[in-house]
């Protein structure tokens, strides 16, 4: 633990600290361009230079270890006008744009030259200029802008895992390119935009778009996935121009996905503006809110609780799930489901359904068996954590089911249940590696849990945890000491490295608050096929978009959503309903982590919030929801279901509840190989197939891999 | 100045493949580096790929490295665009690389430019239109004591002037290459009079004179 004195302060870091880090220790900034806390140290742009007594010249303060007794000075007359002459070189060949350059406001370039330029240049000559570079429909380039602190080649190389940019020629000449100017085929690729200090990387659909001090910023989460990645929406009026990520240690550190950033712009296409009823002629007509109810409250009239059934969308907040899932039970149905894709999962014992090792839990496992999943495209977010832990010490991983490039080694085990029954059984090589892992962990995905023999591949997943040692509460073992020293006592916190990968943001809370069919209900398969045969006469679709829903002929369809997707094709009746960027509700992650999301514009036309449209329709259909307040509907829910009371924490589950738990034992179907549920990352809800920049990422980068795999 | 140039799409072959007797070399240089430090043959290996194909490195060239040494294919470009002795796009037969930095350019290396320019028309990064020299301006080539420098492909030619470089690119013209060094016929660096030291090293009683000379002083001094 070294101490040493920054500016008159008196600092003790961490061994192997730098000397940036310990000056920020100790309460002082120091400029830098290069240097960035979750990538390797390049020590290329020189601007942290600070002076250090008894060193020769101005040290580099990012790449210099941080030593016992040394005295740095951030502020002294040395280190300042090393700093100045950093930023005047910086200057040379930068151009003057700002005014048109999209980084201007929040430009660490033109912020630091402020702090630590001087006031006009004292350069004459040409600035040099540089050809643009072709980086996809996500990035754009202004390569004359950059000052080759190669962030994004770091970023690229080490935690998306991509290598194809690089800094091509030297000196003067030296650019930013990618191999042979494609663009990044990465889910992370676009968060260069963000890590590039200077406007040489921006953000191609955002351009001219925006100024940030326009910009109303709303901290919420997302939906696009169950990661529950953190993010800052900006938005202008009631248009969402972008999303950012926010650092949230725990979950998404500081990166998003790209279809989490970009999916933005379909929230404005194909949206729903006021409701509509099916007419005569089987055409929707626009209505009004007072015409829809009474359609609905006269067709459920004759309709006995028994044939009435409701699915929950996969982006729905917590907060209507439960409203529409007290209405459908004061109606007297037990045919509620959440579960879209099918999913064997049950509610109950939470430890069978959530991430139980936390994403931040990875770091620690040593070992992991990932089933049927591609959890690049499924959680692209909790891919770059495995990577990091891949990256950063000794992790063996197998995968069962599709062989994919997930941007890290693994051994290649087999490609469906027959490899999943060998391991379990024991007679797999790879047994022995969870086994002999002192933090062995298993992510099974949708693609393997929603199929037909689902419950049995869970089962047979329990069954791997068990045997091999997979959950363990906390132990302490004491070491004697020598010669009468106190004994050392060695404490290993409990693990759970069972874990459900969940590709819905909504599935974990709709399992949480039982939106599941009740005493004798039906689940989504049941209740389509009664849809279709007559046995179930009415609908309610609650932006549940992922199912095969045509017109039901015999069935009455009320569909509530954002988007004219599938689900409001098949309807009789469509009331308008929030995106998540435009109404507050609870929503909980593949963790079982509850977030507060908060709207940040107004639903378009005549939409409301959906647990507002649900209160409503309740009152009309004579079984009025017991509150008038969004507040008062969470207490409900804190109440019925405690475990949403908890905001952004994690609490373990109890595992022994998920064992006692009757699971089939029926035998998995070993023809058919594991597969992941997601076909194309950019295309998997009703926002991002409304998205013209998702639908160029699928142009890209999904329809050329698929000509080649038909080819 | 401006980054190296990559030959466009149409001059690249479609694969590229070492040669037995390249294969042999690699085999070579590979053993100098423990397995997970092959990557440090990267450059060897791109001299190689351009030794063997024309005096420049096809793209296809950089994957076959890539794969060869499990790195990124931008890594070895990366390598390859750094150093200005790799080539990226054909170059004539004669290679001709003049040398303008101090040393040479105070011992007339303007004149030696102007001989190239005015033999074959070439300014820096140029190729003559019957593609077969190519002028690449370098910085020191380290033979300053011979000033001024023109490598030719792998060989030097030293002390040159305009007269003599207009000689040597004539001689080149016709496919021959003269004999290389110094053009004015000095030996090593050795001055252009002859030996001004060291001219004789016994006389004839067989001891060097300037140890009789030293043995004298020391002698004087008794």
């Amino acid at each position: 633990m070294p101490k040493l004195t920054v500016d008159g302060v008196e600092v003790e870091v961490p061994a192997g600290s730098t000397l940036l880090q310990a000056c920020e220790a100790a309460g002082a900034e120091v400029p830098r361009f290069c240097y960035h806390d979750r990538l390797s140290i390049a020590g290329n742009c020189r601007m942290c230079l600070v002076e250090v007594e008894k060193a020769p010249k101005p040290v580099a303060s990012c790449a210099f270890p941080a030593g016992d007794g040394q005295v740095v000075h951030t502020k002294s007359e040395l280190a300042r006008k090393a700093q100045k002459g950093t930023m005047e070189f910086l200057l040379i060949n930068h151009p003057l744009d700002c005014p048109i350059c999209d980084q201007g406001g929040e430009c660490d370039l033109q912020d630091q030259a402020m702090g630590y330029g001087y006031h006009s240049t004292r350069y004459t000559e040409n600035k040099r200029a540089v050809a643009d570079k072709h980086m996809g429909p996500l990035v754009k380039t202004i390569m004359t802008r950059c000052i080759h602190c190669t962030r994004c080649v770091r970023f690229s190389t080490e935690i998306a895992g991509v290598t194809d940019m690089g800094m091509l020629n030297r000196g003067e000449n030296a650019e930013i390119t990618t191999y042979l100017e494609k663009a990044l085929d990465s889910e992370l690729s676009a968060n260069v935009i963000d890590l590039c200090p200077v406007g040489a990387l921006t953000s191609k659909p955002y351009a001219f778009v925006a100024r940030p001090w326009e910009l109303k910023k709303t901290e919420t989460v997302d939906v696009m996935d169950a990661v529950g990645s953190n993010i800052r929406v900006d938005a202008r009026g009631s248009e969402v121009l972008r999303v950012l990520p926010r650092l949230h240690e725990d979950i998404n550190e500081e990166w998003i996905s790209d279809k989490t950033r970009y999916a933005c712009d379909g929230l404005k296409r194909q949206r729903l503006d006021r409701p509509y009823v099916r007419g005569a002629d089987g055409k929707l007509k626009p209505a009004s809110w007072d015409q829809a109810f009474a359609t609905i409250a006269s067709n459920v009239k004759e309709v006995s609780g028994k044939q009435m059934a409701a699915i929950a969308g996969d982006m729905v907040d917590a907060e209507s799930m439960f409203a529409l899932k007290s209405l459908m039970t004061a109606l007297g149905s037990p045919n509620t489901d959440c579960r879209q894709d099918g999913t064997k999962l049950q509610a109950g014992a939470r430890a069978g359904y959530i991430f139980n090792t936390t994403i931040a839990g990875i770091e620690r496992a040593d070992a992991l068996l990932i089933v049927g999943s591609n959890p690049r495209w499924e959680a692209a977010l909790v891919n770059a954590r495995i990577r990091k832990t891949w990256m950063r010490k000794p992790i063996k991983i197998g995968v069962v089911g599709e062989r994919l490039d997930l941007t890290y080694d693994y051994d290649y085990l087999g490609a469906g249940p027959q490899t999943l029954a060998e391991i379990a059984s024991g007679e797999h090589a790879f047994t022995q590696v969870l086994k002999d892992a002192k933090a062995p962990m298993l992510i099974v995905g949708q693609g393997a849990l929603s199929r037909a023999d689902g419950e049995a591949v869970l089962a047979t997943c329990q069954a791997i945890a068990e045997q091999t040692g997979m959950v363990y509460d906390e132990s302490r073992t004491e070491t004697p000491g020598e010669d009468g020293a106190e004994p050392t006592v060695t404490v290993t916190p409990a693990w759970n490295g069972f874990n459900v990968l969940h590709t819905a943001a909504a599935r974990v809370a709709g399992l949480d608050l039982g939106f599941v069919p009740g005493e004798g209900g039906k689940d989504v398969e049941a209740i389509l096929k009664a849809a279709k045969s007559g046995g179930v006469k009415f609908l309610y679709l609650l932006a549940a978009d992922e199912i095969e829903a045509k017109a039901f002929p015999n069935c009455f369809v009320v569909y509530q959503g954002h988007h004219g997707d599938i689900g409001a094709q098949a309807a009789d009746v469509v009331l308008p309903g929030a995106a998540y960027t435009e109404k507050d509700g609870l929503y909980v992650n593949t963790e079982g982590r509850v977030q507060l999301g908060v709207g940040a514009a107004f639903p378009p036309g005549e939409a409301r919030a959906d647990w507002k449209i649900l209160r409503a329709l309740s009152n009309v259909l004579g079984q009025t929801l017991p509150y008038d307040t969004l507040e008062d509907l969470r207490m409900a829910l804190n109440k019925a279901h405690p475990v949403f009371t908890g905001l952004d924490v994690t609490e373990s589950a109890d595992w022994s509840a998920f064992v006692e738990m009757s699971l089939t034992d029926g035998k998995m179907d070993d023809t058919v190989p594991f597969a992941s549920p997601i076909e194309n990352f950019y295309m998997t809800d009703p926002i991002s197939r409304s998205s013209a920049t998702m639908a160029a990422c699928t142009e890209d980068f999904v329809v050329p891999k698929r000509k080649a795999a038909a080819s | 100045m401006s980054g190296k140039h990559i030959a466009d799409d149409s001059l690249q072959p479609e694969s590229f493949e070492f040669s037995a007797e390249s294969e042999a070399k690699i085999t070579t240089i590979l053993a100098k580096y423990p397995e997970p430090r092959k990557a440090s043959a990267v450059m060897p290996l791109l001299d190689l790929a351009q030794r063997q194909h024309d005096n420049w490195i096809p793209m296809a060239a950089i994957d076959v490295i890539a794969a060869r040494l499990g790195m990124a294919r931008i890594r070895v470009l990366e390598v390859a665009t750094f150093y200005t002795m790799y080539n990226l796009e054909p170059v004539g037969a004669w290679y001709l690389q003049a040398c303008t930095t101090t040393p040479c350019w105070l011992r007339g290396s303007n004149e030696m430019m102007r001989a190239i320019k005015d033999t074959l028309g070439l300014d820096n990064h140029q190729r003559t239109e019957d593609g077969r020299f190519t002028l690449l301006e370098v910085e020191c080539l380290g033979a300053c004591c011979n000033a001024p420098i023109l490598q030719v492909n792998d060989d030097f030619y030293e002390d040159l002037d305009y007269d003599s470089t207009v000689s040597l690119i004539e001689s080149l013209k016709k496919g021959e290459a003269p004999s290389v060094g110094s053009v004015k016929g000095r030996q090593g660096s050795m001055s252009k009079d002859g030996p001004t030291s060291l001219v004789s090293l016994k006389d004839k009683d067989g001891v060097p004179a300037w140890f009789q000379d030293q043995a004298a002083s020391v002698g004087g001094d008794d």
